[in-house]
């Protein structure tokens, strides 16, 4: 069947077996391989984007055909402009990461976040973060990573 | 020209990570991340059963199905002289495909080839194995009586795999006997696993040179390119082995799996790609599990406290094959670090180790082999002991630590303890944590019937393998290596025989060639994990990659200090031993105003040598002397709920020794995750098998990765005593906190539950289980 996903704000259409999971169908037929899979069983949150612009879904969990007309943002879409997104900043700033399998999923997780939750408290960080498995970091710099980001997202535009 | 002040001191500086853009922007390269033209997948056909003789395997019908392209099984392996896989310490052997029968669920028993993924995962659903089941052994006390033999293959006809023994089992004997105070207890480290979020995976194709070119998840991509020209007769130069950049590995990493060795097989046999990615099921059933070991703890002591002797006797469960993938001369790995932070006068420890119907492993996760086994056997026998003398379980561990004036420090067992200073370190952290006046809200909380417990784990760690005359895998020593270039301009590259997994190794090791040479790290690229390019090294597991490759970097760069003094002295104009290195640079004896930069020199090298051989590289095999034995003084705050037996781990102190610190950053990073790995064991891991051999944790909803919601804020610090024989003086600290943890968490939990008469409680401490220990033992009060 033939699917048509806006990807980061470029339009891919591809023919696709009916079964395939959105997240093969970015990594595979899109080449958009930061997106990841850790599990078969949507736990781990490695494969987490944001459709239509503030919905984080486990691509795992969808089929590509569920995500035909919609719009996605993965990892590649987070950077703008020669500069790298105020989450990645973050991320990067506090050591939110270490081998880096997780970190799209945890990046896409949180983006949806502070779309809903401008200044979200440690707590809200670690309930929105909870579908999203880290193995390395224990979370502790990953809840700083967003804090700085909410706090960099918060300033008006401009300020710097 | 001059240097600015930002590469001066650059070791103990928190520098960002270099990896890390790559990562933020979903650039990585991860070995799933790779395709290439007509590439093929695939899909492997695992056992249902756990023992099980195999009747017949049909594959008829998968080779109908759309896609597939071959299936392979045990016996065209064996005829191929592939059947068997040797196991890293060189004991064992492990079937590749099952060959005439399974021994654990999951075993691998066919091999699918397939155009696309979802092709060769059909065909793998169409294979048809029929079994005739055999009697389960699932636990090594079963496995003991030999009733059921399972490995027949095996010239020795018995369960039992070895024995092993160190220390003075007669004097040790003796001394319990003789000793006021005696404690025994069996304390059981469960089955887990270390699941790194990216599972295990390669590509294998071989290219126009005939070459086999191996993309793999390795830790230890050398060992790998050395055994496959072994098993397969391939030339070693005509095997590139190339471990991108790992999702995690924590050990599971380390052994080579049946996958690897079908994807390679299915390249040579097709002619094309072939890619193997395990599905989190699989790895979590068949991949390198971790502990496992029971341990029957005897400490003897003084009636006030100062100990006589220890005596540990351990029955371990290895699986189906023997593939703990420990040094060859370690069977039991390092175990005999069992006497911990204390002055034993004698201690003997043992471990016998069995075959069950249970997936393969004993691999050293996040531990340098049995560490933590033994680190947690000790730490929970002190608490044990406090208890029977009716001392506080503090002033026990300071009555009976090693002095720092001790060091080095000949233990009972036979490891020469390089530094630390115990009773420092422990005080930081009861200073941090505020020691006496948890005692106090202790005692009122406990005069009000409520259930607050303090734990604390004194741990000392043994890492860094290692002087090669005491070990080696597959006979290969375990010396590390490193190579520093210095370009013209002042830039250079390091390469090492290690693999970082997430350790952060491309900026710590620029940070030692910075410090070391007075240049910029942010302009020292550093490359690991491509066997054509990379010295060769044993790889990163058992914390040894600062303490080993580290040193070879450090060496490696003071080699090339030394080239670059014969340089600075033509271009300073002055004899060489009137050259001298102050702060990071070199000048001419007593005359500050005359000196040359590294980045002066290194430019020298190349165009205005004079009669000095060009260039600016070195490199360096290190062989350390001895071990580094990081330590730490770690302390848990708990309150249990009576009624739903629910734990709260209301504060966590980590004090950390772990010699000199070269990025602040990183190691407060791996303390984070390595705390966090050791309160999932303490509370909700445990791989688990029910009586018929059923594998019961098949994936992250039934073995539990902690959260954000319930990991608990780690409260950390540290105190420095730097390693005597390590050239930079650091130890390595990646695995101290999941060692040093698990016995924290217990020891918490276990005096919180102490007025209640509880004084054991094995891990995973589930709810349910610390609800049933309270409800035994106020059953056993009334």
């Amino acid at each position: 069947m033939k699917v048509s996903v806006n990807v980061n704000g470029v339009s891919f259409e591809r023919e696709v077996e009916p079964r395939t999971l959105l997240a093969y169908f970015l990594r595979e037929a899109c080449g958009l391989t930061g997106t990841h899979v850790g599990c078969d069983t949507s736990s781990c949150g490695c494969c987490v984007v944001v459709m239509d612009g503030k919905r984080a879904v486990k691509s795992c969990t969808m089929f590509a055909a569920q995500a035909d007309g919609h719009e996605i943002l993965t990892v590649e879409g987070l950077a703008g402009g020669g500069k790298l997104h105020a989450i990645q900043q973050g991320f990067w700033d506090q050591h939110g990461l270490q081998c880096g399998y997780c970190t799209p999923g945890m990046m896409l997780t949180a983006y949806a976040l502070l779309k809903t939750k401008a200044t979200p408290s440690e707590g809200d960080i670690r309930e929105g973060l909870a579908g999203n498995l880290c193995r390395c970091t224990g979370y502790q710099n990953i809840v700083k990573a967003v804090q700085q980001a909410a706090g960099t997202l918060r300033e008006p535009v401009g300020a710097n | 020209m001059s240097i600015s002040a930002k590469p001066l001191h650059s070791v103990g500086v928190p520098m960002k990570r270099k990896e890390d853009p790559r990562f933020l922007q979903g650039k990585g390269h991860y070995v799933d991340d790779l395709s290439f033209p007509g590439m093929l997948y695939l899909s492997l056909v695992r056992s249902t059963y756990p023992h099980a003789e195999i009747k017949s395997i049909d594959i008829a019908e998968a080779l109908k199905v759309p896609g597939v392209k071959a299936v392979i099984t045990g016996k065209d392996l064996e005829a191929a002289g592939l059947g068997w896989l040797p196991t890293f310490h060189g004991f064992d052997k492990q079937m590749v495909l099952a060959i005439g029968k399974v021994l654990f669920q999951y075993q691998e028993v066919a091999a699918v080839f397939a155009e696309t993924r979802a092709a060769a995962a059909d065909g793998a659903e169409a294979v048809q194995v029929e079994y005739a089941p055999l009697p389960v052994v699932t636990d090594p006390f079963t496995a003991k009586a030999d009733k059921v033999i399972l490995r027949p293959d095996r010239e020795s006809k018995t369960n039992h795999i070895f024995h092993w023994e160190v220390g003075d089992k007669d004097g040790a004997a003796r001394a319990l006997a003789s000793s006021a105070k005696r404690i025994k207890q069996r304390i059981w480290f469960q089955r887990c696993h270390p699941a790194p979020l990216e599972p295990c995976g390669c590509v294998a194709y071989f290219d126009a040179m005939g070459r086999l070119q191996f993309h793999v998840t390795s830790q230890a991509p050398h060992v790998y390119r050395t055994a496959l020209a072994l098993v397969t007769g391939i030339a070693e130069d005509k095997i590139h082995v190339i471990s991108p950049d790992l999702g995690g590995g924590f050990g599971n990493k380390v052994p080579v799996y049946p996958g690897y060795v079908c994807a390679i097989v299915g390249a040579l046999k097709m002619g094309r790609p072939v890619k193997w990615i395990e599905t989190r099921t699989e790895n979590l059933t068949s991949t390198g599990f971790a502990r496992d070991y029971h341990m029957d703890v005897e400490i003897g002591a003084t009636a006030d406290g100062k100990v006589t002797a220890l005596h540990v006797a351990t029955t371990a469960d290895h699986g189906a094959f023997d593939a703990a993938a420990d040094p060859s001369k370690y069977p039991a790995g390092i175990f005999g670090i069992v006497t911990g932070s204390y002055d034993f006068p004698v201690a003997h420890a043992e471990v016998d180790a069995f075959f069950t119907n249970k997936a393969p492993g004993g691999i050293a996760y996040r531990c340098s082999f049995r560490v933590t086994e033994a680190s947690y056997a000790i730490e929970r026998g002190m608490d044990i002991l406090a208890d029977e003398l009716g001392m506080d379980a503090v002033e026990l561990r300071k009555k009976n630590f090693i002095r720092k004036d001790q060091f080095p420090y000949p233990s009972a067992l036979g490891f020469i303890y390089d530094s630390g200073d115990y009773h420092k370190t422990l005080d930081v952290a009861l200073e941090k944590i505020g020691y006496q006046a948890l005692l106090k809200e202790q005692a009122e909380k406990r005069a009000r019937g409520e259930l607050m417990g303090i734990g604390f784990s004194t741990f000392t760690e043994v890492v860094g393998a290692g002087p090669s005359k005491h070990f080696d895998i597959l006979g290969i020593k375990m010396f590390d290596s490193a190579e520093v270039r210095i370009h013209p301009t002042g830039a250079g590259i390091v390469r090492t025989g290690t693999k970082s997994q997430g350790q952060g190794h491309e900026t710590t090791w620029a940070q030692i060639v910075a410090e070391e040479l007075g240049l910029d790290a942010a302009t020292i690229m550093v490359e690991e994990g491509d066997t054509d390019t990379a010295p060769y090294g044993l790889g990163t597991y058992a914390s040894r990659s600062t303490p080993v490759a580290g040193a070879a970097i450090t060496m490696a760069a003071r080699r090339i200090r030394e080239k670059a003094r014969k340089i600075a002295a033509h271009l300073l104009e002055v004899g060489e031993a009137d050259v001298e290195w102050t702060d990071y640079k070199f000048q001419a004896k007593g005359v500050p105003a005359k000196s040359v930069t590294m980045k002066e020199v290194a430019f020298a090298a190349y165009t205005n040598m004079a009669q000095n051989e060009p260039g600016l590289e070195a490199t360096y095999y290190y062989d350390p002397p001895n071990m580094t034995y990081p330590n730490g003084a770690y302390v848990a705050v708990v309150d249990v709920d009576r009624d739903t037996g629910d734990v709260k781990v209301r504060r966590f102190v980590a004090v950390d020794d772990c010699g000199t610190v070269i990025n602040p950053m990183i190691v407060e990073g791996q303390i984070h995750g390595g705390l966090t790995e050791g309160f999932a064991m303490a509370f909700i891991q445990e791989i688990q098998y029910d009586a018929e051999g059923n594998h019961l944790n098949t994936n992250f909803t039934d073995y539990l990765v902690p959260t954000s919601l319930e990991t608990p804020h780690w409260e950390t610090a540290n105190t420095v005593t730097p390693s005597p024989h390590h050239p930079m003086g650091a130890k390595g600290v990646g695995e101290s906190p999941n060692v040093g943890s698990p016995a924290a968490f217990v020891n918490a939990v276990v005096d919180a539950l102490s007025p209640l008469g509880v004084r054991h409680i094995d891990m995973p401490m589930s709810r349910s289980k610390v609800w049933r220990a309270i409800r035994d033992a106020q059953g056993s009060k009334a």
